[in-house]
């Protein structure tokens, strides 16, 4: 974790929110973290407890199956958010994090944040708000990714 | 709507015999085919010809090929139908038929002074390649140059040492994105359209040209229209069934346009709604 200040404001997720959210998010920053290719960042059925807002590098987000490699569903790079499981119950990780490029990403307190909303509902709204925005868009483009567009449909 | 270049040919619809120089594989289902141009040809990039397979058909083809250097005539297929897998056979010193070029082109001379976005999905990389080339040959015209493109796995990538070039540069951009892969790929999983909000340009002064499947377009037309592109300066080059190529028969209408004639390239701004209808 490194001692630089962490500006999150930059980052498209929270570009948007408001000042008071921004400050908010900004207290549940835990730091900046480093990843080289090939570290696992969490595993499929542990507890989440962090998010990460993405400032460079790729992650993979896979589905493993014994015996089998395992399955890419879709990679993060830039700009991206790594992980909501921390905001829902049970608060375990749907799926496999597996850096593919060097990672750059700042790391939020998932359990603190959560605190805040359910304190802050106005927070809590925003905060949803910004996510639900973020999970219609993943939606959306893995129906995409579902069409298979590019196979010979002929 | 774009301008539409002369075509160099004197009977559009007499198909010219002309030589196979060279046929290669480019992917499992997709080859190369350059022929010798007949005498005084030139196309600009983003027109199409009609390649006319003796006693099989004709079908529509973009020329994939360098602008620069009309008389090698590259054409990048995809062997799907019977006219197109027929011409998967022919090797050099073969014949076949050509028409053309037609179509309009893509708007590289609109495009000087403005950063250039292209995103091309599948086979559309190969109908984008000459405008890139354009824009590479002429590179200080143009502001920055991103290239988007996505594609099945990472063995449907079209032109990969090209791609390996270009991504080399220091003047230009290049984000790959494939829909599924292995471990053994290391880069961008996901849709085409993620990669427009990452990609490098100036929303305000970009030219963006897009090929593909026309889902991909529309999604890729509403996405760069977000970012803040003008829909007047998003370009997309639609495909249909090609007959006649000259707006003669009909068969490639697409609203009131024929796309042989008034296309295939056509400003988001124009058609954006059209892409929105069931039936067009
Ligand atoms: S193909 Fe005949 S009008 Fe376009």
């Amino acid at each position: 974790m490194s001692e630089t200040p962490i500006d999150l404001r930059s980052h498209p997720f929270v570009i948007d929110l408001s000042e008071s959210a921004q400050e908010r998010l900004s207290e549940c920053a835990v730091g900046t973290v480093h990843w080289e290719p090939g570290t696992k960042i969490f595993r499929e059925g542990g507890v989440s407890e962090n998010c990460y807002l993405i400032m460079c590098g790729i992650v993979a987000v896979e589905a493993h199956s014994p015996g089998r490699d395992a399955k890419v569903l879709q990679t993060l790079g830039q700009g991206d958010v790594l992980g909501w499981s921390w905001l829902f119950p049970p608060y375990r990780w749907t799926f496999d994090a597996h850096v593919r490029a060097e990672t750059e990403a700042v790391q939020l307190d998932g359990v603190k944040l959560r605190e805040y909303m359910d304190t802050d509902r106005e927070l809590g709204y925003e905060v949803l708000f910004q996510f639900s925005r973020l999970v219609v868009r993943r939606l959306n483009a893995t129906r995409l990714q579902l069409l298979d567009l590019y196979a010979d449909h002929s | 709507m774009q301008t539409i270049p002369e075509s160099t040919q004197i009977d559009p619809m007499a198909p010219v015999p002309c030589k196979v120089t060279a046929q290669w594989d480019v992917t499992e289902d997709t080859f190369g085919l350059r022929l010798a141009a007949p005498a005084g040809y030139s196309f600009q990039p983003g027109q199409f010809n009609m390649l006319y397979q003796f006693g099989v058909g004709e079908v529509a083809i973009s020329i994939s090929g360098d602008p620069a250097y009309p008389e090698s005539l590259v054409h990048t297929i995809r062997g799907v139908g019977a006219v197109t897998k027929s011409l998967r056979n022919l090797r050099a010193g073969d014949v076949v038929g050509m028409r053309g070029p037609f179509g309009n082109s893509w708007p590289v001379e609109q495009a000087v002074g403005h950063d250039v976005v292209l995103v091309a999905g599948g086979i559309g990389l190969a109908p984008l390649r000459p405008a890139l080339l354009h824009v590479l040959n002429n590179r200080n015209d143009y502001g920055r140059v991103v290239l988007l493109y996505g594609t099945r796995t990472p063995r449907d990538i079209l032109f990969q040492q090209e791609l390996q070039e270009w991504r080399g540069r220091f003047d230009m951009d290049v984000l790959v994105a494939v829909d599924a892969a292995g471990r053994d790929w290391h880069g961008s999983v996901g849709v085409v359209t993620k990669l427009i909000g990452r990609a490098p340009f100036d929303p305000h002064n970009a030219v963006a040209m897009v090929c593909g499947p026309e889902i991909m377009m529309r999604f890729t037309g509403r996405e760069l229209v977000t970012r803040g592109i003008q829909p007047s300066m998003v370009y997309l080059s639609m495909e249909r069934n090609m007959k006649c190529a000259v707006g003669f028969c009909g068969h490639c209408q697409f609203g009131s346009a024929f796309v042989c004639k008034n296309g295939p390239v056509f400003t988001y701004d124009d058609i954006g709604d059209l892409l929105d209808i069931r039936e067009v």
